[in-house]
């Protein structure tokens, strides 16, 4: 039975954790998890990046907490004692971030509080960290956040690139001298609307790929 | 007439202008989930109209006389220096999560039709980003008095019922048509949501 149990720290299933939620298992495209907080910070890529890594940290510790604490949790006040243990670790992001990022703080406003409802996090304590060990749950959480994040810098990458015509602030395209030929920066990208537009296409090229993933309705 | 006025702008600017839905993506997780009919989108956002009417005059109280800097003043001179403000975030959630818990018992005692109707949405919304989205607008916006921050919230609920009963009503007209394979379900109402979206920008500037 010791044996089963020393399992390699990145055994096949541990690693899949990590992968899964990249590609397959994505936490905005296919479980239709936090697209609240997703769409609204993608018009640059700072703030998207900035949004992304807050939410790998709160997703990946408060996984661990709850997952160590998960056999002393009353089942009745599970989502309270989820709750807090969440709000409790966005009010250092939020600290953090005022102390030492203030202007992206700014850009960010109320999504950073919002991670708290973001529901990534309480539907990954619910379906993983509440029935497994810490170190799983960790692992879980990191992939979830990442898979999260590379559909942010996705989006905000387009709509940065073809809105404002730059790329983490730098003028790519002013550099490569396509405004003198008459090029645009398409306004339209900066408006809410097409961050809605864009995951949606994202949806699509992923699951023409993916033939498995397709909806049976 | 001017605080008439004011009150009538904010009302519309929150169900038009600044949709909870449409300008900010808040609460996209059960917009998304629960929009496959047009009966159960109206109950949960009935329930989410609801809640809002109440967490947001609440939050706008707790903020004012007790989280603000100096807020604690009417306690004493002492006090004018504590400043509380970092403690928002836990103490918004747990505000919503009690009154959710509350506004459920109400209903069931006073209308368990109603009750039933909303059903499993009712403990739902305690998670649900617009009604913490509409308490932390509520305290980015300053807004001045307790009557507007109230029809801020009854103006982001009705917004929010808008949106899902529209969308709702849309998707289910849409099992008719013959939508590409892999845009099926969730791509689909993405783009859906992007063009009503884009509908909705015009009313954008407008204001009484």
């Amino acid at each position: 039975m010791s044996k089963q149990e020393k399992e390699p720290i990145f055994s096949a299933k541990n690693l899949n954790l990590l992968t899964a939620p990249l590609n397959r298992n994505n936490p905005i495209t296919i479980q239709v998890l936090g697209i609240c907080s997703a769409l609204a910070v993608t018009v640059k890529l700072k703030p998207a990046l900035v949004m992304a890594l807050s939410v790998t940290i709160v997703i990946a510790i408060s996984n661990v907490v709850i997952a160590a604490l998960r056999q002393y949790i009353p089942d009745r006040i599970r989502i309270i004692v989820q709750l807090v243990v969440i709000a409790t670790l966005v009010i250092l992001v939020d600290q953090i971030l005022k102390a030492y990022a203030f202007d992206v703080s700014k850009q960010l406003s109320v999504f950073v509080g919002l991670i708290i409802t973001n529901c990534i996090i309480m539907g990954r304590l619910e379906a993983f960290a509440m029935a497994n060990k810490p170190w799983p749950a960790f692992l879980d959480g990191l992939g979830n956040g990442a898979g999260y994040g590379i559909i942010l810098i996705i989006v905000s990458f387009f709509r940065e690139l073809l809105g404002s015509g730059t790329i983490y602030g730098y003028p790519v395209i002013e550099k490569t001298g396509l405004y003198s030929v008459g090029y645009e920066n398409n306004g339209m990208m900066i408006l809410p609307p097409m961050a809605l537009i864009v995951v949606g296409l994202i949806i699509w090229v992923q699951r023409s790929r993916d033939k498995s993933l397709i909806e049976n309705k | 007439m001017d605080i008439m006025e004011n009150l009538l702008n904010i009302f519309v600017k929150s169900i038009f202008v600044e949709n909870m839905v449409f300008a900010f993506f808040l609460g996209m997780c059960s917009y998304l989930a629960v929009s496959k009919t047009v009966k159960t989108s109206i109950g949960l956002g009935i329930a989410v109209v609801f809640v809002l009417i109440i967490t947001v005059p609440v939050n706008f109280l707790i903020e004012k006389f007790i989280l603000k800097k100096g807020a604690l003043v009417w306690l004493g001179e002492g006090f004018a220096d504590v400043d509380l403000s970092f403690l928002t975030f836990i103490v918004f959630i747990a505000v919503i999560a009690a009154m959710v818990q509350l506004v459920e018992m109400i209903v069931e005692k006073f209308s368990p039709a109603l009750y039933n109707s909303l059903g499993i949405f009712l403990p739902l919304i305690a998670v649900n980003c617009a009604i913490l989205g509409a308490s932390l607008f509520m305290q980015e916006r300053e807004y001045a008095n307790i009557a507007e921050a109230t029809v801020f919230g009854i103006g982001s609920g009705i917004g929010w019922l808008l949106a899902i009963v529209g969308i709702a009503a849309i998707r289910e007209k849409l099992r008719y048509s013959n939508v590409p394979d892999p845009l099926k379900g969730l791509g689909i109402t993405f783009i859906l949501t992007g063009l009503m979206a884009i509908a909705f920008m015009g009313f954008m500037g407008i204001t009484i």
